[in-house]
């Protein structure tokens, strides 16, 4: 499968053993007379900042990682304003925040990152935070990532002003699960500021400074870009050795191609630019880079004719929900391509291939971190870009692998991927079909634990695990097929628990599946169309399920219609759509005609514009019909 | 003649319900749009007049009587034209109908709906089963033969029975015309608000269906010809204006919200046009008063469209369109030529609804119940 990936997770991989010792010295913004720890605004347009006072030893570079709605992205705020970042207001919500789509909602979709500056004991540090995005941070399969990368953890335990909060039981379970002793914990209330102060003190105690030298030649780390209409490319940089100003000539070591250095800065969260930047800090650099492709997530950058060895890539995020996207109409299909060429410049994450469907015309395939990166992203084509879309309910990637000596020739590989039901090859010429799966954990309560355990039953999920953390909850791992979760099992789970449970997922590889081709049929001729790829075991649901949404979309004609789902030359499920009657205007005629006529010739129009399958006439939005996510339950 | 005394629960004709109507106005009105109009028109001579409504019978035969003068005085009216007038059973006392009869009327079309008294309740109108029988009797005596009444089929909550025994009893009421209305539930009548309110029951399609086809079977066996979808006559009483316009003739039509198809010579036109007369009474007569008609609407129909309406009207009757019609429309194109080639019409023939013969397009028996699923398809081999 032939997909165009930029996505990235960026993990900080910077350590260092050597203490800090630095000189005693104010932010470098502040007008002097102005006492250590007063407050003040970050502002565009002020003198440079100078980076210089700011050594290795006085850097921490940190993440705030945790489940989604667990609140960092409010953590975030409050270490803004105590740091002096931003002023302190109630105003202040979500101040990374910075798109419609996550204010709304109240979930980070773009990772910002912000330079904090911090006097703690007489010393001025200078805190690099990355606000990571909520939807695919997932705490506990992210903490044992963090935890394989040795990278220092600090658990902050949040809401505790909540009237149901109850800290002590969640050290317990943090003592259980992450072997982490229960007063390394900090107990915080993002929301009230109280104990915030804490974390940051902790973090420049625990967290090593990073391990570099100014002195090495230049390696800096691309981990975000964005694009500027005015400016070009802002390319996100941590410094991994040497130092960087405007004027330097720079290479990328993936593009090979040399930029020089128009300016470079640091995040406040807002852009504020600096002389230079140094080994340990993190910013950005402007370097007349015209395409956001020309800044890669994981490229390095160095010196004109100094190359460095390139820093290990990304691990790739691997999208895990797909979903087809078409234009309502053909005519917009250039309107919506550009949509998502801009909209994806600023969501690497998400990824894009061309795709048609017979019924629908060209359009995409597009996959995505989880279903709440669709919604998003669906709902930012709206907001900002104007445009509707229809979203198909999405495909996962199986794969075959074949046993007939032609196919394999033809492809070039024994194993090959279907993504379309027109590519799903015959049984006769397959040893064994795959599924995707994923390895799903599930927090809940232990009152649902019933109700859950039959809901993954339905879903062909296998259990591999049950764990009861505390007297009140236990976490279910299972395996499930990657087909069964994407459309609705979230919500599904979400309402039979009343909110409570919690999903987690991560990919699991793939497993052998008896998969099926389902074909529908008009009158015994198939609608190409609205061929699937499905599982044996749904193939009856599934097929009836198409059936009847057939049925409602396609008008009454003058003979009987049989709606028929099939599996080879098998019928397993059928509706009939009964003939028309009586089909005449049999009312007094008290008006004029003109009305009717103008029906009459619109009607004559619709009947130009359907699909004949046969002799059975299908309007066109009866495949969007059938086709499209389904919201109702 | 758009005034009511009362909105029945289904109608969403152009009718308005007054306290007061300045009869004497508006009939002074219907006098000089009609002159204006026929004057317009240069039509010669005239076949037959209809008065519709609203309540037509509500007028006095005074004023029906003065609008034939001034159509007799502008165009000739032959003695043999049929003039037919619609009655409501309340407003048809024998003595109001002799003096519609003395005024010219020579035609009776009598509303009676229903002959159950609850059905008639349900439709909102003003008179009993009982009232309508007395109507209907009345108007027998005075034009005999030339008498129809209006049936209403597909109530809400009717079942098949009852509906078979209405018509029954309709049958053993009758005059030689009957016209069969489907139960249509409109937007903004009572009714249908009741019925998508979920109040009434919706009747089911397959049951109007049915109906439908009992109605046909029934007036058939009592020596009715099925002329048109919704008109039977027998004894050769078919109505003549009816027929006019579902033959495409020229027609004018003459009060609010009337509507008319004709070629207005009178001002230089050439083509046959599609007018509509404004609907509102009020600003109807200030506007006859001023320029001597309340036309509200005149577009011109260009040949297809004027062919496209000669289909869909034409083949409602069970005559069809006959080639010569189809010729004085389409001198170059022959039915044959648009029709008779593979395609939309040959396959509906095959299929056994539609046929194409020497008595010209037509639909079968069977097809006649499909016409709406037909047309589309027609009008796109015409189109074409």
């Amino acid at each position: 499968m032939a997909l165009v990936g930029r996505t990235a997770t960026w993990w900080a991989r910077l350590r260092s053993p050597r203490p800090a010792a630095a000189p005693l010295c104010l932010p470098p913004w502040r007008p002097a007379g102005l006492a250590a720890g007063g407050r003040l605004y970050s502002s565009r347009g002020r003198e440079k900042l100078d980076m210089s006072m700011y050594p290795v030893e006085s850097i921490r570079n940190f993440s705030i990682i945790a489940h989604v709605d667990h609140g960092k992205s409010t953590l975030a705020d409050r270490l803004l304003e105590i740091t002096g970042t931003i002023a302190k207001t109630d105003y202040n919500k979500q101040v990374l925040d910075k798109l419609q789509v996550e204010r709304e909602r109240g979930i980070t979709v773009k990772a910002q990152s912000a330079s904090l500056f911090y006097n703690h004991e007489g010393v001025n540090y200078l805190l690099n935070l990355i606000d990571t995005p909520g939807i695919q941070a997932q705490t506990v399969a992210n903490f044992y990532l963090a935890f394989e990368a040795q990278l220092t953890i600090i658990p902050v335990i949040n809401k505790i002003d909540l009237k149901n909060a109850d800290p002590e039981r969640v050290e317990k379970q943090i003592e259980k699960l992450f072997d982490i002793p229960a007063d390394e914990c900090v107990r915080i209330s993002a929301k009230q500021g109280t104990n915030v102060e804490k974390v940051l003190q902790k973090v420049i105690e625990k967290i090593p400074p990073p391990q570099c030298n100014t002195a090495d030649p230049l390696k800096a780390l691309v981990f975000d870009s964005t694009f500027d209409h005015y400016r070009g490319v802002i390319a996100n940089i941590a410094l991994f050795g040497g130092e960087i100003q405007k004027g330097h000539k720079i290479v990328s070591a993936h593009t090979k191609k040399r930029y020089e250095v128009n300016e470079v800065g640091i995040l406040t969260p807002n852009e504020q630019p600096t002389h230079k930047l140094y080994a340990g800090q993190v910013g950005y650099v402007i370097a007349g880079m015209k395409e956001v492709t020309e800044a890669q997530i994981g490229d390095t950058l160095f010196f004109y004719k100094q190359p460095v060895e390139p820093l290990p890539g990304f691990k790739s995020a691997k999208p895990m929900v797909f979903a087809g996207m078409y234009p309502v109409d053909q005519t917009e299909y250039n309107n919506l391509k550009s949509a998502l060429e801009r909209l994806t410049l600023n969501d690497s994450s998400v990824t894009v291939h061309r795709d048609s469907s017979l019924a629908l015309g060209a359009g995409w395939r597009l996959g995505f971190l989880g279903l709440l990166h669709m919604e998003v992203f669906n709902q930012r084509l709206e907001q900002e870009y104007n445009m509707s879309v229809i979203l198909t309910a999405p495909t996962v990637p199986y794969k075959a692998v074949l046993s007939s000596a032609k196919l394999i020739k033809e492809y070039g590989k024994k194993e090959i991927t279907i993504i379309n039901p027109a590519q799903f090859p015959d049984k006769l010429s397959v040893s064994e079909y795959l599924e995707p799966t994923v390895l799903g954990t599930i927090v809940t309560p232990h009152e649902y634990i019933g109700k859950i355990i039959s809901l993954c039953q339905d879903c062909r999920a296998v259990q591999k695990d049950m764990l009861y953390m505390d007297e009140h909850r236990v976490m279910l791992k299972y395996l499930f097929p990657l087909n069964e979760i994407v459309v609705d099992f979230y919500d599904a789970l979400k309402s039979l628990s009343s909110g409570y449970a919690s999903f987690d997922y991560e990919d699991a590889g793939y497993q052998a599946a008896d998969l099926i081709k389902m074909d529908i049929l008009l009158n015994g001729n198939p609608v190409e169309e609205l061929a699937t790829i499905i599982h044996n075991d749904k193939a009856y649901t599934t097929g009836k399920l198409i059936c009847e949404r057939l049925k409602d979309a396609i008008p009454r004609q003058l003979f009987e219609i049989a709606i028929q789902a099939a599996i080879g030359k098998k019928i397993i499920a059928r509706e009939t759509l009964k003939a028309y009657r009586k089909n005449v205007v049999a009312k007094c005629y008290g008006g004029d005609i003109t009305r009717r006529m103008k029906l009459l010739k619109r009607q004559a129009e619709g009947k130009k514009l359907m699909r004949k399958i046969g002799n059975v006439e299908v309007p066109r939005d009866a495949f969007i019909r059938v086709l499209k996510r389904q919201n109702d339950k | 003649w758009p005034y009511c005394r009362k909105r029945c629960s289904y109608c969403n004709f152009n009718k308005y319900v007054v306290p007061a109507v300045d009869e004497s106005a508006v009939g002074a009105c219907l006098v000089q749009e009609a002159r204006t109009l026929l004057r317009l028109s240069q039509v010669q001579s005239i076949t037959s007049v209809f008065f519709g409504g609203g309540t037509p019978s509500l007028a006095s035969p005074r004023t029906i009587a003065a609008v034939l003068e001034a159509v007799a005085g502008a165009a000739h009216l032959p003695a043999s034209a049929e003039v037919t007038l619609e009655a409501n059973p309340s407003s048809a006392s024998p003595a109001r109908l002799a003096g519609f009869r003395a005024a010219g009327i020579n035609r009776l079309s009598i509303g009676v709906q229903s002959l159950d008294d609850a059905e008639l309740r349900l439709l909102g109108r003003e008179h009993t089963a009982a009232e309508a029988r007395g109507a209907v009797e009345a108007a027998r005596r005075l034009f005999p033969g030339r008498t129809s009444i209006d049936l209403l089929f597909g109530l809400p909550g009717q079942s098949q029975d009852a509906w078979a025994r209405g018509l029954a009893a309709a049958l053993g009421l009758c005059d030689d015309h009957i016209s069969l209305y489907q139960l249509t539930l409109e937007r903004g009548t009572a009714l249908a608000a009741q019925v998508w309110g979920g109040t009434l029951p919706a009747p089911p399609q397959d049951l109007l269906a049915d109906m439908y086809q009992t109605a046909c079977t029934m007036l058939v066996a009592a020596g009715f010809r099925h002329y048109e979808v919704s008109n039977f006559a027998r004894k050769g009483a078919l109505s003549t204006h009816n027929l006019s316009y579902w033959r495409a003739e020229q027609y004018i039509g003459v009060g609010p919200g009337a509507h008319g198809r004709f070629v207005p010579w009178g001002e230089g036109g050439r083509s046959r046009e599609a007018r509509v007369q404004t609907l509102e009474p009020d600003a109807w007569m200030q506007e006859v008063q001023s320029r001597g008609h309340g036309t509200r609407r005149r577009v011109v129909l260009s040949p297809l469209e004027q062919l496209e309406e000669l289909l869909a009207l034409g083949l409602r009757t069970d005559e069809g369109v006959t080639h010569e019609r189809w010729g004085q429309f389409s001198p170059q194109l022959s039915l044959e030529a648009v029709f008779g080639e593979p395609g939309e019409a040959q396959d509906l023939q095959q299929q056994g609804w539609l046929l194409l013969d020497g008595g010209g397009l037509r639909c079968s028996v069977r097809g006649l119940a499909l016409l709406d699923s037909l047309l589309p398809d027609l009008l796109c081999q015409l189109q074409r």
